[in-house]
């Protein structure tokens, strides 16, 4: 029971998940501002950043629901479950349960729905333009990014992280097989997408919509927001890995795998101009898709 | 006002040391243009460029007042935007500094017998730290900043 509670709250859990995140978030920072030739931030500088927001005022609107208050900690609950899972699936193999699969990318869907609960409520005209992007950006990406995840379940046969796990070890990674590089890389842009990174940030979008979906949120519960966007941005990176790169999954390997999407996804975020929304929904529903559906029909063909 | 302002030192007097170290090393700053002529805000936009970087510090042009620390006013508020910048102080969440930027901003320069403009700055909202300069360089409102930041440990 102990162990349990540990598990959730410190080790592949809250805190460590927290702690990477931000990490996560300053290279982030970091690698941007080299790019544009500056300097960054210091190492600390988004733990600094959450723990200022603690000490800061909290102002709840007069038009705010019970929601407004609630959905960051909805959204903060689903990503630390799925960081313990997907933790634990990397510490011991056998601890994986049938189905897991289903259950993490029901929660991974949680965060956006958090967001869009959050926007709607607090009665800002702006948030509520937030809001029905956003809505419409999850529409967009969970169809290409559940087709990518089905070539991965036609060439494992399972739906247990654990066996996936188990098969790429000893057939090799997914990635270097025609339909699993296909699906790789149509998951990649989802995961983009899901982060709400640039070239599908239309929620958040900083200079129509100023913070968009975030525009009413201050102190502690943006900072919830925050630490909620750090985690996720920990968790999408490893399930790639599970899924797409599971030949060798020793911490050295384990550490460079993970480094190389994260700068992917960096470099990605920081080359490209944001898209309206209509091209998003086309990008994703349009093409995207269709590289979906031909990646699965490889697939069932053995390629 | 006067009254405000020192009620606002009074609330960071009695911060702790690590919750004050917190606060003046990530100081989200809002940008709100009350009426300028445009040339304050091209040199504060010249603070995020590569020559000056003030990330390094920890400082970041936010979207939302709502997430602002600071407050960067530039220009003379005139019969249409005194309200507003007074409703902007009113929603950014305490604590939130002031920082006028330009001359307009301290002391309405020019513009003092204007038939639009009804009063200055400090007498709408607290101001903290006054940057003059028609437009200041890049360099004299970081040097603002960080006396500001001094001025803010130094109360303790």
């Amino acid at each position: 029971m102990l162990k349990i509670i540990f598990n959730y709250l410190v080790f592949p859990g809250f805190l460590f998940s927290a702690f990477v995140g931000l990490m996560t978030g300053w290279l982030d920072r970091k690698i941007t501002a080299r790019i544009q030739w500056r300097k960054g931030p210091v190492w600390y500088q988004n733990f600094v950043d959450i723990l200022k927001l603690f000490y800061k005022e909290t102002i709840l609107p007069t038009q705010a629901k019970f929601s407004f208050f609630l959905s960051p900690f909805l959204g903060l609950c689903a990503v630390v479950i799925v960081g313990t899972i997907l933790g634990r699936l990397l510490i011991n193999p056998l601890e994986s349960f049938l189905g897991d699969l289903i259950v993490v990318i029901y929660l991974l869907a949680i965060p956006a729905i958090a967001l869009i609960l959050g926007a709607s409520s607090c009665g800002n005209p702006l948030a509520s333009v937030g809001a029905s992007r956003e809505i419409k950006l999850l529409l967009g990406y969970e169809l290409p990014f559940i087709l990518s995840i089905l070539v991965v379940i036609v060439k494992a046969h399972s739906i247990k992280l654990n066996e996936i796990i188990n098969q790429q070890m000893s057939f090799g990674s997914y990635i270097f097989s025609f339909s699993g590089a296909i699906a790789f890389l149509v998951a990649l842009l989802c995961t983009q997408a899901k982060l709400g990174f640039v070239p599908f940030d239309v929620s958040e979008a900083e200079q129509e919509i100023m913070a968009g979906v975030l525009i009413e949120y201050s102190g502690l519960l943006l900072a919830i927001f925050k630490l909620m966007r750090a985690i996720l941005f920990y968790i999408m990176p490893i399930l790639l890995i599970v899924l797409f790169m599971g030949k060798d999954l020793s911490l050295g390997f384990l550490i460079l795998k993970y480094l190389f999407l994260v700068i992917l996804i960096i470099l990605l975020k920081n080359t490209n101009p944001r898209l309206r929304i209509e091209q998003v929904l086309k990008f994703f529903w349009g093409g995207l898709s269709f590289l979906g559906i031909i990646a699965i029909i490889l697939a069932l063909l053995g390629l | 006002m006067n009254y405000e302002l020192q009620t606002m030192n009074y609330e960071l007097r009695t911060m702790n040391y690590l919750k004050l170290k917190f606060l003046t090393k990530s100081i989200w700053v809002f940008h709100a243009a009350c009426s300028p002529c445009n040339n304050c805000d091209i040199e504060v936009l010249d603070l995020l460029t590569p020559r000056y970087d003030v990330e390094r510090f920890g400082m970041v042009l936010v979207g939302s007042v709502r997430h602002a620390d600071a407050l960067l006013v530039t220009g003379i508020p005139n019969y249409k935007t005194a309200e507003r910048i007074k409703k902007l102080y009113t929603q950014a969440p305490k604590p939130c500094l002031v920082v006028a930027v330009g001359s307009c901003a301290c002391g309405r320069i020019m513009f003092r017998e204007s038939y639009n403009s009804p009063c200055a700055l400090d007498e709408i909202i607290p101001v903290d730290v006054y940057i003059p300069g028609c437009p200041p360089k890049p360099e004299a409102m970081i040097a603002g900043i960080v006396k500001l930041i001094n001025k803010i440990k130094g109360v303790r």
